[in-house]
């Protein structure tokens, strides 16, 4: 079926749409979503066709807008909060972490909060401090929600879609530098998908796995939301020299998919992780620990990991040092090749 | 008394003084005239309950049967008072010691102590009760009950041109808490949406060891009158005064009219929770003075004045309370915890592959233990 082209941004913007066609209890609520449509304009023409109601610009509150949030969800309307930029997500850090993911389990199964939370996250843009931030390992260190960030428009259409379905909490964080690369997408499969009778349980389910973005046999690239389209560079460019690399697009980092990575590191015997966070206690350390415990004597090298560093994210002028690239992706591959 | 700070009692409304004499407000009073003897004698039931519940689970806490218990010696009157207006679609929000308004909305109050003997996060079905699950996070709540609020009056329950069907949120949370950004951001939002929720703090004059003064250096109330919405000061040891104007306030939410703040000065009689030692920061001096305005005692002088309080009454009401301190032993000490492998039941609504794969691990794990007997 011929797909048609969209952005990311605009992918999600018809995600967004199509959730609130299919069902009236959809709201949208952030800062600056309404008339402007969002400071990417995500939400661009939504306000002007569903109305304030149901695109709410709100107080400049993040806890106040999650935690209003929270009490619509129990009264069963399902919000999608927008979080303006990725550093400014900490005034609700509380309210996501204390409230938002406890409150299902607290209550013995008997309350369901779906909120989904959108953050504009990651760096390449140039911006100004705080506006370039990648937290998505606190919110998957949290039990109780779900994170999970798409890297091309087919899967911001779909998986904004499926995160609005599904009963529980998403962290959903677009990488923003992606925001305007383009791509095919197709609405009628995940449209099909949520009109199944169990059709959010299935959802939810397809939101957790991880997709083979290319195939390869010698080394494992693991990358998701602003990365993928650098490994997949990288893969290019490491091909000219022989090198073999699958490129993994973990897509959720809550429920991680394990299973994908450890089959394609078993293949493989070489893992890369690549990601904008530090790699200090970040997600590529989950990852190399789960492919060791489950895949060690499969492996001909140790799991090295590509991630920004352990300082205060930079100016924009060292943005490009700090944030993993081609030369420090191929090194890395290099590296693990070299063993 | 603190003549102009927080701990003034400047513009408290009060129907009932602390000597037991009913007393008149022009604006008030007739929010309150619906109160019966009948009705008095109902709150005097439910406070002597709550308390002798709560002095219950004191001891049980003391005998080592539960880790931890939040008392609500003193604040009776507020409780009663205000969960008294709790009605049809209203819904409450409170924080974690609001044991009286629990009683009130049909919560089984020693099911309750399985939260305390560490047992579950949630003793009750919030749907059952329209009562929501205690929250420990100070003050996170009131943004909930905001939110829900908003989604009460988009459903039509507000204004719907049947008073009878109207409803309204009532939210709890103490003196400590009007200085949560939480608590703030819930009045801004109420304020701009319009939202039909009532703010009921009860001044109790202590966050733990803090006095009031640390929080704020203005009577509470003036925090909702910073963001336009209307509030009150009212004694919170005056049970009748606490229905007045919090049946005012929810008539107002339910109207359509928007958001209502209300400061109930009370007074903690007892401890923040068991693990407390009120002696190293307050007076045997201001005990006493406030032991003299306590709430049920006074609500007694004023029915026994007009002859509302037949000594059988009183008689049936203390059999009562006996009665359920003697059940609220035998379940605490009858409660064992069950598997612990529930601890995975209900992380998310939705399978989810790490919990599931811990689990089976956790199981694997135990039964190496029973197969190497």
């Amino acid at each position: 079926m011929a797909g048609e082209t969209m952005t990311l941004a605009g992918a999600i913007n018809a995600g967004l749409r199509a959730a609130m066609e299919r069902d009236p209890k959809v709201l949208l609520m952030g800062e600056d979503i309404g008339a402007l449509g969002g400071v990417f304009r995500v939400t661009d023409g939504l306000h002007k066709d569903f109305g304030g109601d149901r695109v709410m610009d709100t107080p400049l509150a993040e806890s106040g807008i999650v935690g209003t949030a929270i009490g619509l969800a129990l009264r069963g309307y399902r919000p999608v909060v927008e979080i303006q930029f990725d550093g400014f997500i900490f005034p609700a850090y509380d309210q996501i972490t204390t409230s938002l993911s406890k409150l299902h389990a607290r209550s013995g199964g008997t309350l369901t909060v779906p909120v989904v939370v959108r953050v504009p996250y990651a760096g390449g843009i140039g911006a100004i401090e705080h506006h370039s931030e990648s937290p998505e390992a606190l919110f998957a260190h949290t039990a109780g929600l779900r994170v999970c960030t798409p890297a091309t428009p087919q899967d911001g259409f779909d998986m904004i879609q499926q995160a609005i379905a599904s009963p529980d909490p998403v962290l959903f964080f677009e990488p923003k530098a992606r925001y305007w690369d383009k791509g095919e997408v197709g609405r009628e499969r995940v449209a099909r998908q949520l009109a199944e009778p169990d059709g959010a349980l299935l959802a939810t389910a397809e939101m957790g796995h991880a997709r083979v973005a290319r195939e390869g046999a010698d080394v494992t690239l693991v990358a998701y939301g602003p990365t993928v389209r650098l490994a997949l560079q990288a893969a290019s460019v490491a091909e000219q020299d022989g090198v073999s690399a699958e490129v993994i697009d973990l897509r959720s980092l809550s429920p991680l998919d394990s299973d994908a990575v450890v089959h394609s590191a078993k293949k493989t015997g070489r893992v890369v992780v690549i990601h904008e966070a530090p790699t200090a206690y970040g997600a590529g350390a989950e990852i190399s620990a789960r492919v060791s415990e489950q895949a060690f004597f499969h492996l001909h090298a140790p799991v090295l990991r590509v991630g920004g560093f352990h300082a205060q994210y930079p100016g924009a002028k060292y943005e490009h040092d700090y944030l993993p690239n081609i030369d420090r992706v191929l090194d890395a591959v290099d590296r693990v090749i070299a063993h | 008394m603190d003549a102009v700070g927080p701990l003034s009692d400047d513009g408290l409304i009060g129907l009932l003084s602390h000597t037991g004499e009913r007393t008149e407000h022009d604006f008030f009073s007739p929010y309150a005239a619906d109160l019966t003897p009948e009705r008095l004698r109902e709150f005097y039931r439910t406070m002597s309950l709550t308390r002798a519940f709560d002095n219950e689970a004191t001891s049980l806490q003391r005998q080592g049967e539960l880790g931890l218990w939040v008392p609500a010696l003193g604040q009776e009157g507020a409780q009663v008072g205000s969960g008294a207006v709790v009605r049809g679609n209203d819904y409450v929000f409170p924080s974690y010691r609001e044991h009286a308004v629990a009683l009130q909305r049909g919560v089984d109050l020693p099911q309750m102590l399985t939260i305390f003997r560490g047992l579950k996060h949630g003793a009750w079905n919030p749907a059952d009760h329209n009562f929501h699950l205690y929250t420990l996070v100070i003050g996170a709540h009131t943004l909930h009950a905001t939110g829900y609020a908003m989604g009460m009056d988009r459903d039509g329950l507000v204004a719907s041109g049947d008073p009878a069907r109207d409803g309204a949120v009532i939210t709890y949370f103490g003196d400590g808490a009007t200085a949560q950004g939480d608590v703030n951001e819930a009045l801004v939002f109420a304020s701009v949406y319009n939202a039909p929720v009532v703010f009921f703090c009860q001044n109790n004059q202590f966050a733990i060891s803090e006095p009031t003064t640390r929080q704020a250096r203005v009577p509470l109330a003036e925090r909702g009158k910073g963001v336009g919405i209307p509030s009150v000061r009212v004694d919170g040891n005056d049970v009748i005064a606490s229905y007045a104007v919090t049946n005012w306030a929810m008539q107002y939410a339910r109207s359509g009219a928007g958001p209502v703040f209300i400061e109930a000065f009370t007074y903690r009689m007892g401890a923040h929770t068991t693990s407390d030692d009120p002696t190293r920061y307050r007076t045997k001096a201001d005990e006493e003075y406030w032991a003299e305005r306590d709430p049920i005692a006074r609500l007694v002088t004023y029915l026994t004045s007009i002859d509302e309080l037949p000594e059988e009454f009183v008689a049936e009401v203390a059999a009562e309370g006996k009665d359920l301190a003697r059940r609220t032993r035998e379940e605490v000490r009858s409660w064992e915890p069950g598997p612990s492998v529930g601890m995975f039941d209900h992380v998310y609504a939705a399978p989810h592959a790490t919990v599931e794969a811990e689990r089976a691990w956790f199981e694997r794990y135990e039964r190496s233990f029973v197969e190497s007997y």
